[in-house]
């Protein structure tokens, strides 16, 4: 590790460990009630029972689920739609101004809408997440497929390959980079769809309903503990589940370069 | 990507079709009447799918209204300035909010740009409050500033404030050493090293930031205003809607919602682009 490395380190340490004695001396200083500003031991501890009785990891499933159907619904949906556009013509025509007049619409505005056809509970939450993760899908699943060099097509062409060899070989490797691209953004949106959701619908699980109605009871340190749940589980999937995506493919294969730092 | 870009441009079926048609002159009528026609077949159609559904009396009208009635209840709630009222507080919340983002956001970005120093401090700190979503903070927001204008305003700037920050942070550090050396080599001070190179060198990436900060500071206003209890605004008008199943009224909102959205989009963010990025060269219109 070079020594510049090193000293970012211990900076960046410092000033977390700073900006923490800055926090835990004003809760401690008595100027604000505790109950709004908790000191950190009080949420480590109440996030630690949380976890510990198992009311944490329920809610994070609940969370989860939600999410996690509502964007592979997206995808089943959103990226045979997309690729259909980019190679035809007729579905790009139809579909195209659609989906440019739907998508500044945010999602969290459909959930009174939601809420009046569908009733409150999960499939408010569902739809709105695929709503929300529809519109990065589909966009980007299209501008990837068009933006496949022609070069590559007419390659494989002229070397034989079949429509069916042409599209798993070359087109959607091609198009991968913006298709995950799209990925990304489209977990992040779902990511904010199934909080807000979760807080409008109010369905006693969920992590979105936790810090809800944690502010009815002024209970602070279980809205701060389940906020660093939420901001955990948000990074693990950036990091570790769209890194890896992207290094098995498309780093790998040598289509975009790696970011630094 | 540049050749794929400028083949669309050509084509007359694509979105600059109407406006080149319009350019060529009368010539070019045609095709822009067919422009129109293509892009106006699918709302069309889904217009007419709605409307049949809506007439079939399958659910009831109050829950599924057919699309005249959201029509009057659009033109009926801009006729009485209710529905501008509630667009114009929300858009001043998103102003303000807004502004206060950019000025935080630019200023931090510039500086972990600029200072080694700046950059390791403020990272980390960033780093962990850019991955929780925004929504997630609003109660604590309203725990600590209160229900109202406040919680709201602080919250959208907070929200939007870290993809300006990534954004112009990246942009400086973006900006190409040739650049500055040779400006350095000619002799330009810090200051007019910053005007002349830095700032418009990382101009294209701060664009995209406050542009990003802004689509997610507009998606999130809507449950904001809902949560905070503010007593006007588009959130609010839908959401209250709901309490009366005034289903035309609150689908009327999100079109007004849609248009704003889409106007934020198209004609602020691009003209900016236009006298700036563009004219310079330093991107592909």
């Amino acid at each position: 590790m070079s020594p510049e490395r090193t000293r970012s380190i211990v900076r960046g340490t410092l000033a977390l460990l700073v900006a923490a004695a800055a926090y835990e001396a004003l809760a401690q200083g008595g100027i604000f009630p505790k109950a709004l500003l908790p000191p950190l031991p009080k949420v480590a501890g109440t996030l630690f029972d949380m976890l510990a009785d198992g009311s944490m990891l329920w809610h994070a499933a609940y969370t989860l689920t939600r999410m996690l159907i509502g964007f592979a619904l997206a995808v089943l949906i959103g990226l045979p739609l997309g690729i259909l556009m980019g190679r035809v013509r007729a579905l790009e025509g139809f579909f195209l101004p659609l989906v440019s007049a739907l998508m500044p619409i945010p999602s969290l505005a459909w959930v009174p809408v939601f809420i009046l056809w569908f009733g409150l509970g999960n499939t408010v939450a569902v739809l709105v997440v695929c709503y929300a993760a529809m519109f990065p899908v589909v966009l980007n699943a299209w501008s990837g497929v068009r933006s496949v060099n022609q070069l590559w097509l007419r390659a494989a062409g002229a070397m034989g390959a079949d429509e069916t060899a042409l599209f798993w070989k070359v087109m959607l490797p091609g198009a991968a980079p913006f298709i995950i691209a799209g990925l990304r953004q489209a977990f992040q949106r779902s990511w904010i769809a199934v909080v807000g959701a979760e807080m409008i619908t109010s369905s006693d699980w969920g992590l979105g309903w936790v810090i809800y109605d944690a502010k009815e009871f002024l209970n602070a340190d279980v809205m701060l503990a389940s906020l660093a749940v939420i901001g955990a589980i948000g990074f693990v999937f950036e990091r570790l589940v769209f890194g890896s995506l992207e290094r098995a493919t498309v780093l790998r294969w040598g289509m975009v370069c790696a970011v630094k730092g | 990507m540049r050749h794929a870009m400028h083949k669309t441009v050509s084509e007359p079926g694509s979105s600059a079709g109407p406006l080149r048609a319009r350019l060529r002159g009368p010539s070019g009528s045609h095709t822009r009447w067919r422009a129109l026609a293509r892009t106006a077949l699918p709302f069309l159609l889904v217009g007419a799918l709605w409307e049949i559904i809506a007439h079939l009396g399958t659910f009831p009208p109050r829950l599924f209204p057919p699309l005249e009635d959201v029509a009057s209840a659009l033109v009926r709630l801009t006729v009485a300035g209710i529905l501008p009222r509630h667009a114009a507080e929300t858009l001043l919340r998103l102003l303000a909010g807004f502004c206060l983002a950019v000025i935080a956001g630019v200023g931090l970005g510039i500086a972990m740009g600029r200072s080694r120093l700046a950059e390791d401090i403020l990272l980390p700190l960033v780093s962990i409050g850019a991955p929780i979503p925004g929504v997630a903070y609003a109660p604590l927001f309203l725990l600590w500033f209160g229900l109202g204008n406040v919680s709201a305003v602080l919250l959208v700037g907070f929200v939007s404030m870290f993809p300006i920050v990534f954004n112009t942070w990246t942009g400086v550090k973006a900006v190409k050493e040739i650049w500055v050396r040779s400006a350095q080599a000619m002799g330009a001070d810090q200051e007019r090293l910053f005007r002349h190179v830095i700032l418009p060198g990382a101009l294209p990436y701060i664009l995209a930031g406050l542009r990003l900060g802004l689509a997610q500071a507009w998606r999130i206003l809507v449950v904001v205003e809902l949560l905070a209890a503010v007593p006007w605004g588009l959130g609010w008008l839908i959401f209250g809607a709901r309490e009366f199943l005034n289903t035309d009224v609150m689908l009327a909102g999100i079109v007004v919602i849609g248009a704003i959205g889409l106007g934020l989009e198209n004609l602020v963010f691009r003209r900016l682009e236009q006298f700036t990025v563009i004219r310079w060269g330093m991107m592909a219109a």
